[in-house]
C-alpha cells in the first residue's frame, strides 16, 4: 500500500543523481496536471462539507459554502427525526452485510472450484466467460435482470411456475420483500467471475511443493484445500473483509438506482439514493450533505477498526 | 481404497463441471436473452419473451435503433468521451506515477498525503455539483472530460508498483547519458509497461463507457445524453408502467391491458425491442475489447482489492 523505502545503501548510491534543480523541476512539472486535478476536484469539494452545518440555499452557489450562516446542527436533527432514516439505515446495512457475506463466500468457493479444474483450457474459457457481466454496465445488466424477473412471461417466473415452486408469478421488483434478494443476487451474478481474479492470483502464489508434499503424505483433496489453500489465501480474504466492513454504508448507487422503483422503495431506499433524492432532486443540499458527512466519518472509523482487528487476529492488515 | 478415492475424485470432477456450466450459463444468458429478443417482432415480445431463440424473427428493432437520431448522437457522445478520457488519463496518470516513483523526488510526502486524502475522503455529489456549476461545466460536454483527465491516485499506486519492478540501473544509465526525465518516461518506461497500460486502459474505458451518473447529476440537455443514460430512461419508464400494470391486474384486466399497450406499444417494433437492441449495442464494444487485455488484468486488479 504505502511505498517501501529503497534499501539504504542503494539510496546513497543514487542520492546525488537527480537531486539537481533541473531534474526536480522536470519531475514537479510532470506531477503538475495530476496535482491540479486532485486539488480542484478532490480537495476543493471537501470544503463543501461545511454546508452540513450551514443554512445554505442553492441560489447562493459555490461561494455560499463560506458565506451561509451556521445553523446549530439543524440538518442533523431533520435527518434523525425523518421517518425515512431508520428504514434507510436498515436497507443500507442489510443489503451490504448480507450481500458481502454471500458474495465473499461464493467467490472464494468459485475460485477454489475453478482451481480444481484439471484442464487449463476449460479453466481459462470459464474465466473469460465469467468476466463478461462485469463489463456490462449496471444499466444494461440491471435492465436485463428486470426483464428476466418480470412477472409476465419472463424466463425466471415461467421456470418457477413450471416447476410448481410458486403458484403464480412472483413480483420480484414490485414487492419490497424481494428487493434485498434481487440486489444481492444480481450483484453476485455480475461480479462473481471478476471477484475470483484476486483469489486465483493468491492461490497461484502458493508454493506447489506444499501440495506435492501433502499428496505424498496422503492428504485428500479436501485436506489439501483446508490446510494449504485456505491458509494461503487468508491475507487476501482478510483484505476483502476489511474493505467489506469499511464499505458497509456504501451501496452501489449505480446498481440500486437502476433497480429502484416507487413500489420497492421501502426496501430499496439506501443512504446513497436518499442523498441523491434530497440533494440533487429536492435541492435540500444541507440535509443531503449532513448525511454524506456522517457516512464518510463512519466509513473511516470502520476502516480503522477493521484494520486493527485484522492485524490483531491474523497479522495481515492494510497499514 | 484406491477405487473409492478415484470414485470420489470422479464425483468431484463431475460436480465441479456442473457448477462451471451453471456459471457460464448465468454469465452469458442475460446478454443472449437481450440479443434474441431484440431480433423478435414487438408483437411476439408482447405475447412473451423468447427464451431460446427469436420466435418471430425481425431485424426491424435494430434498423430503428441504428437509424435513430437520438441513439446515434448518444453513441458518439459516449464514444468521444471514452476515447478522449482513456487516452488523456492514461498519459497524465502514468506520467504522474513515473515522477512519483522516482526515489530522488523531493517533496514526495506532499503528493502522498494529497493522494491519500483524495482517495479516502470525498465530499460526495452535492459539493461536486456546486463546484461543477461554479466552474461553468454544468450541462457542458466538458463535464465528461475535465474532471476525469487524471485517473486518480489509486491508479498511480497500481502504476507505481509496476514501475518499481523495473531495474533502477536502466534509468540511472540513461540519466548519466543526459536523458531528461520526460524522455526516460516516454522512451524507457512506457514501452516497458505495456501490460499494465493495457489493463488500466481497459478499466478506464469500461468505467467511462458504462458511466451514467455524470449525465444524471451534471447535465440536463438531451444533446449530452450518453448511451447508458438513454437506456436508463427506457428501463425506468418501462419499469414504472410495468409495476403499475401489475398492480392494476389485480383490480381490472381492462386497465392492465391498456397500460400494457401503452408501455410497450403494438407493432413490429415496440419500446421493449428497441430497449433490448440499444442494450446490445451499448454492450458490444466493451465485450469486444476486454478479452484482449484479459491476461494483464491481474496486474491491475491485485492492488485493485485495495480500492475502498
Amino acid at each position: 500500500m504505502t511505498t517501501t523505502p529503497a534499501p539504504a545503501r542503494k539510496k546513497k548510491r543514487s542520492a546525488a543523481l537527480g537531486k539537481d534543480a533541473r531534474t526536480q523541476a522536470e519531475l514537479h512539472l510532470m506531477l503538475l496536471p495530476g496535482t491540479v486535478s486532485m486539488l480542484v476536484f478532490g480537495i476543493v469539494p471537501l470544503f463543501g462539507l461545511l454546508i452540513a452545518f450551514k443554512d445554505f440555499r442553492p441560489i447562493m452557489g459555490f461561494d455560499g459554502i463560506f458565506t451561509a450562516p451556521w445553523n446549530n446542527l439543524a440538518h442533523f436533527r431533520v435527518i434523525f427525526n425523518s421517518p425515512q432514516f431508520w428504514p434507510m439505515m436498515r436497507n443500507t446495512l442489510g443489503i451490504n452485510l448480507l450481500g458481502q457475506a454471500v458474495s465473499i463466500t461464493a467467490t472464494i468457493l468459485f475460485a477454489l472450484l475453478l482451481n480444481g479444474l484439471r484442464s487449463a483450457r476449460v479453466k481459462s474459457f470459464v474465466q473469460t466467460v465469467a468476466y463478461m457481466p462485469h463489463f456490462l454496465s449496471w444499466v444494461v445488466f440491471g435492465g436485463l435482470c428486470i426483464n428476466l424477473l418480470s412477472p409476465d412471461g419472463s424466463v425466471i417466473n415461467n421456470v418457477l411456475v413450471a416447476l410448481g415452486l410458486t403458484k403464480g408469478p412472483i413480483l420480484f421488483l414490485a414487492d419490497p420483500d424481494y428487493f434485498w434478494g434481487v440486489a444481492i443476487f444480481t450483484g453476485l451474478a455480475k461480479d462473481l467471475g471478476w471477484g475470483a481474479i484476486l483469489y486465483l492470483a493468491a492461490i497461484a502464489g502458493i508454493d506447489p511443493l506444499l501440495y506435492e508434499a501433502a499428496t505424498i503424505d496422503g492428504a485428500s483433496r479436501w485436506q489439501r484445500m483446508r490446510h494449504i489453500t485456505i491458509p494461503g489465501i487468508m491475507p487476501t480474504i482478510m483484505i476483502m473483509l476489511i474493505f467489506a466492513i469499511a464499505g458497509m454504508l456504501n451501496n452501489n448507487f449505480t446498481q440500486i438506482y437502476v433497480l429502484q422503483n416507487v413500489l420497492n422503495k421501502p426496501a430499496s431506499q439506501v443512504i446513497d439514493t436518499y442523498v441523491y433524492e434530497v440533494g440533487l432532486q429536492q435541492f435540500q443540499f444541507g440535509v443531503g450533505l449532513a448525511i454524506s458527512l456522517m457516512k464518510s466519518v463512519f466509513a473511516v472509523l470502520l476502516l480503522v477498526i477493521a484494520n486493527y482487528g485484522s492485524s490483531r487476529l491474523t497479522d495481515s492488515g492494510l497499514f | 481404497m484406491v477405487q473409492s478415492k478415484s470414485l470420489g475424485e470422479r464425483a468431484f470432477r463431475i460436480a465441479n463441471m456442473l457448477v462451471m456450466l451453471l456459471v457460464v450459463v448465468v454469465s452469458l444468458y442475460p446478454f443472449y436473452y437481450a440479443l434474441i429478443n431484440s431480433m423478435n417482432t414487438g408483437v411476439q415480445v408482447m405475447k412473451g419473451f423468447s427464451a431460446l431463440w427469436p420466435e418471430d424473427f425481425s431485424m426491424q428493432a435494430w434498423k430503428t435503433v441504428l437509424s435513430d437520431q437520438a441513439v446515434s448522437k448518444a453513441f458518439f457522445i459516449t464514444l468521444a468521451r471514452t476515447v478522449i478520457v482513456t487516452v488523456a488519463s492514461t498519459l497524465l496518470t502514468s506520467m504522474f506515477a513515473y515522477a512519483y516513483s522516482r526515489t530522488y523526488l523531493t517533496g514526495k510526502r506532499f503528493y502522498t498525503v494529497l493522494g491519500f486524502v483524495c482517495m479516502y475522503f470525498s465530499g460526495g455529489v452535492i459539493p461536486y455539483f456546486l463546484l461543477i456549476s461554479k466552474l461553468g461545466l454544468y450541462d457542458k460536454f466538458m463535464v465528461y472530460i475535465l474532471p476525469s483527465l487524471f485517473g486518480g491516485f489509486y491508479n498511480v499506486i497500481i502504476f507505481n508498483t509496476n514501475f518499481k519492478a523495473l531495474p533502477d540501473s536502466l534509468f540511472e544509465s540513461a540519466k548519466l547519458d543526459g536523458a531528461t526525465e520526460f524522455n526516460m518516461y516516454w522512451k524507457i518506461l512506457m514501452p516497458l509497461s505495456k501490460p499494465v497500460l493495457a489493463a488500466l486502459c481497459v478499466f478506464t474505458a469500461v468505467g467511462i463507457w458504462n458511466d451514467y451518473t455524470t449525465t444524471l447529476y451534471y447535465t440536463q440537455s438531451p444533446d449530452l445524453q450518453t448511451l447508458q443514460y438513454f437506456i436508463l430512461k427506457l428501463v425506468h419508464s418501462y419499469n414504472a408502467t410495468e409495476q403499475l400494470a401489475n398492480n392494476a391486474m389485480a383490480n381490472s384486466a381492462a386497465v392492465a391491458s391498456t397500460l400494457n399497450n401503452s408501455r410497450l406499444g403494438t407493432g413490429v417494433v415496440n419500446s421493449k425491442t428497441i430497449e433490448l437492441a440499444a442494450m446490445v449495442l451499448a454492450s458490444l464494444p466493451m465485450i469486444a475489447i476486454y478479452p484482449f487485455a484479459q491476461k494483464h488484468f491481474v496486474q491491475g486488479v491485485l492492488l485493485g482489492s485495495v480500492k475502498g
